[in-house]
């Protein structure tokens, strides 16, 4: 029977209490490490993905949207720019290099992007399997992707319109895939890169070396007849999978407005208005276009003109990640910083839980420690007995509420888009360790009043007056 | 004649409420067991914590063991209490939570001896307790709670054994048992046995008694 033994059966003996005081404890553990973790990972993802990018030019709008869809990959794009605007922009000598970027699909909520080799410079990429597409759907994929989906080389897949996993399946556009990217650790870990010709075919963009007349031919009459307003989404599918075939014959093309699935007629599903629909600008015919334009500067004296250029002598916008992504972690810095605030109002009241439930079981163990203190327990012995007896409630309360956390992360990360999921929720970080710090510290405060009444526990008064 | 494992000279004490109480001095040689008889409110009680080193006296001495009780100062007084005195309470205060063998280990425990269940079943046993160690207080009678007492103050072989009010509400019978209990147990362990009571039924097994 030792002092941890001893400890241990104390708090056990008081089930109830001792469990509401874990409880506390393991959800405000639990809320600030999500809170930690997730403004950690923010922070990371923030700074990484804009690391070698100084500018993003696109569609006039919010700048934060156009930052979030173009960088991030979390939002829809404002709209569309021309490409010969983008081109001339480039050969500003005050930009180094300048990356265009086309959004519009998705496989399995993973975000295709068509664009240029250069973009794997911007984010320092290299291929781990297989090599840089040479072609149209050719694709290379990020790690994650790979891992995901169960992807490899040789592999084919179709996208889906949209940047929703249950958009419009691009059958007759099946993409393989040719490359596999080496961890990064950036947005582009969860991203399916291709050529810009890619993202313009599949959606019939005429375009300067790709004619979409070409597809007629062989039968995949796309968007020439669709209305500008409708685009894609005027297509409804019963089996909204990423690899449902269409019943359509080459000379209908997309031009059904229903199905017709095991007989039974398919309504149209209501378009989502506030959804910016890339491949509806696309198809307005205003020539190449491409969503944003990434930029890295030659140098720092750029970053004074470039934008005022973009912003007042083109109808493109200018958006800077740094500016932008500050703002944006300020916004969210108010909700961590109000959730953080509710986790220490729990740890708090779990302190105070704490001191009550071994406050009242000093009362009834009043002879218990006078009994000890007759048989040799010194009242140092009495204190730190007591003391660790709180520590051991939050101690515990500490690390199952780091698993909690845990948990919650790795929920939050299943329920995340896949482009946007970058939580390493299974990943402990030395650095929570003090957060059990935290709580132990709590523990250790809300133990000391009654340990300080168990030192001064009287063998003559306990056991005298009875 | 044997060494004297206990002294006092000029015991007195005050209670917090005023009243002095005086004590006559007392001596008490090894193996020849002790009684210190008086009726209630004479202060046996404080007599005996006085004698433990529980309570400081207001004057005088005690001697245990050849050692000034009160020149040792907190966790030494302790310390010493925990290797050369055993004390049988009125009531049994056995903790709750733990079982009647975690109760006889922590004594060894607290006494810094080391934890030896072999001799802790052994103590059981003699006091017809082996089949109870691992039961809790609450499913012990009020006997068998004083038994388990009793086991916890004989563990570590004390030098002097000090018991409040043992036979106290006892019948003859159990009185009888009691006694011959607390002899036998301290005989076995080496333990000089000094027992407070009231009960005038008993004064005759004592050759060496004090009256309050």
């Amino acid at each position: 029977m030792n002092s941890l033994q001893l400890v241990w059966k104390n708090i056990t003996q008081q089930l109830g209490s001792t469990l509401l005081s874990v409880l506390l404890t393991a959800f405000g553990v639990a809320i600030l490490c999500v809170i930690y973790i997730t403004g950690e990972t923010f922070e990371k993802q923030l700074s990484s993905n804009t690391k070698n990018i100084d500018l993003v030019v696109g569609e006039k709008g919010s700048p934060l949207q156009l930052i979030l869809s173009s960088l991030y990959h979390v939002d829809n794009p404002t709209g569309n720019i021309r490409l010969d605007a983008a081109r001339e922009l480039s050969g500003n000598p005050f930009i180094e290099l300048a990356v265009p970027i086309s959004l519009g699909d998705n496989f399995n909520g993973h975000r295709l992007i068509g664009t240029e080799p250069s973009y794997l410079d911007l984010y320092n990429l290299r291929i781990k399997e297989g090599s840089l597409w040479s072609d149209s759907f050719e694709a290379v994929i990020g790690s994650d992707v790979a891992r995901k989906q169960k992807l490899k080389i040789g592999d084919v897949f179709h996208t889906a319109h949209g940047l929703a996993a249950d958009g419009h399946v691009h059958d007759e556009h099946p993409f393989r895939i040719v490359g596999i990217l080496e961890r990064s650790n950036t947005v582009v870990d969860n991203l399916i890169l291709c050529n810009l010709e890619s993202v313009w075919d599949v959606h019939g963009i005429a375009h300067g070396d790709h004619d979409h007349d070409d597809h007629a031919d062989d039968g995949h009459e796309h968007s020439h007849e669709h209305d500008a307003a409708d685009g894609h989404d005027h297509h409804d599918h019963d089996d909204a999978a990423a690899h449902h075939q269409h019943s359509d014959t080459g000379a209908d093309g997309h031009q059904h407005h229903e199905h017709e699935d095991d007989g039974e007629i398919v309504a149209e599903r209501p378009r989502e208005a506030f959804v910016k629909n890339i491949g509806d600008d696309m198809l307005e015919a205003r020539g190449d276009e491409v969503t944003a334009l990434l930029v890295k500067y030659a140098s720092p004296a750029a970053m004074g003109i470039v934008p005022r250029l973009v912003n007042q002598s083109t109808d493109m916008q200018a958006a800077s990640p740094a500016i932008e992504s500050t703002r944006l972690f300020a916004l969210l810095g108010v909700g961590l910083d109000s959730l953080a605030v509710l986790a220490y109002v729990i740890m708090a009241i779990a302190g105070l839980s704490v001191f009550i439930s071994l406050y009242n079981a000093l009362k009834q163990r009043k002879y218990d420690l006078a009994v000890m203190r007759s048989m040799g327990a010194s009242k140092t012995k009495l204190f730190s007995l007591v003391l660790v007896e709180g520590l051991v409630i939050t101690c515990l309360g500490g690390f199952i509420g780091l698993l909690l956390g845990h948990a919650a992360l790795f929920i939050i990360n299943e329920q995340a888009s896949e482009s946007a999921a970058f939580i390493e929720a299974l990943r402990f970080n030395s650095r929570e360790l003090l957060l059990i710090l935290a709580a132990c510290l709590i523990g250790a405060i809300a133990a000391v009043i009654p340990a300080i009444k168990a030192y001064r526990t009287s063998i003559s008064a306990v056991l005298g007056d009875r | 004649m044997a060494d004297i494992v206990l002294s006092s000279t000029q015991l007195s004490y005050q209670y917090p409420q005023g009243t002095n109480l005086s004590f006559p001095d007392i001596r008490v040689q090894g193996g020849l067991h002790c009684l210190l008889l008086g009726d209630s409110g004479k202060g046996k009680t404080t007599l005996l914590h006085l004698l433990s080193g529980f309570s400081a006296p207001t004057t005088g001495e005690v001697r245990l063991m050849d050692q000034s009780l009160y020149a040792l100062r907190g966790s030494s007084l302790d310390a010493f209490r925990a290797k050369n005195l055993g004390f049988i309470f009125q009531e049994a205060h056995l903790l709750r939570n733990l079982t009647v063998a975690e109760n006889i280990m922590l004594a060894q425990n607290l006494a810094k001896n080391p934890v030896d269940e072999a001799e802790v079943m052994h103590v059981l046993e003699q006091l017809q307790l082996g089949e109870k160690a691992n039961s809790l207080p609450h499913q012990l009678s009020r006997g068998q709670k004083q038994r388990v007492a009793i086991a916890r103050a004989v563990i570590n072989r004390p030098a002097l054994l000090l018991a409040d009010e043992p036979t106290a509400s006892l019948d003859d019978n159990n009185t009888a048992l009691v006694l011959k209990l607390l002899f036998d147990i301290a005989g076995n362990y080496g333990s000089t046995l000094l027992i407070a009571t009231h009960d005038k039924r008993i004064k005759d097994q004592f050759t060496n008694s004090y009256q309050l």
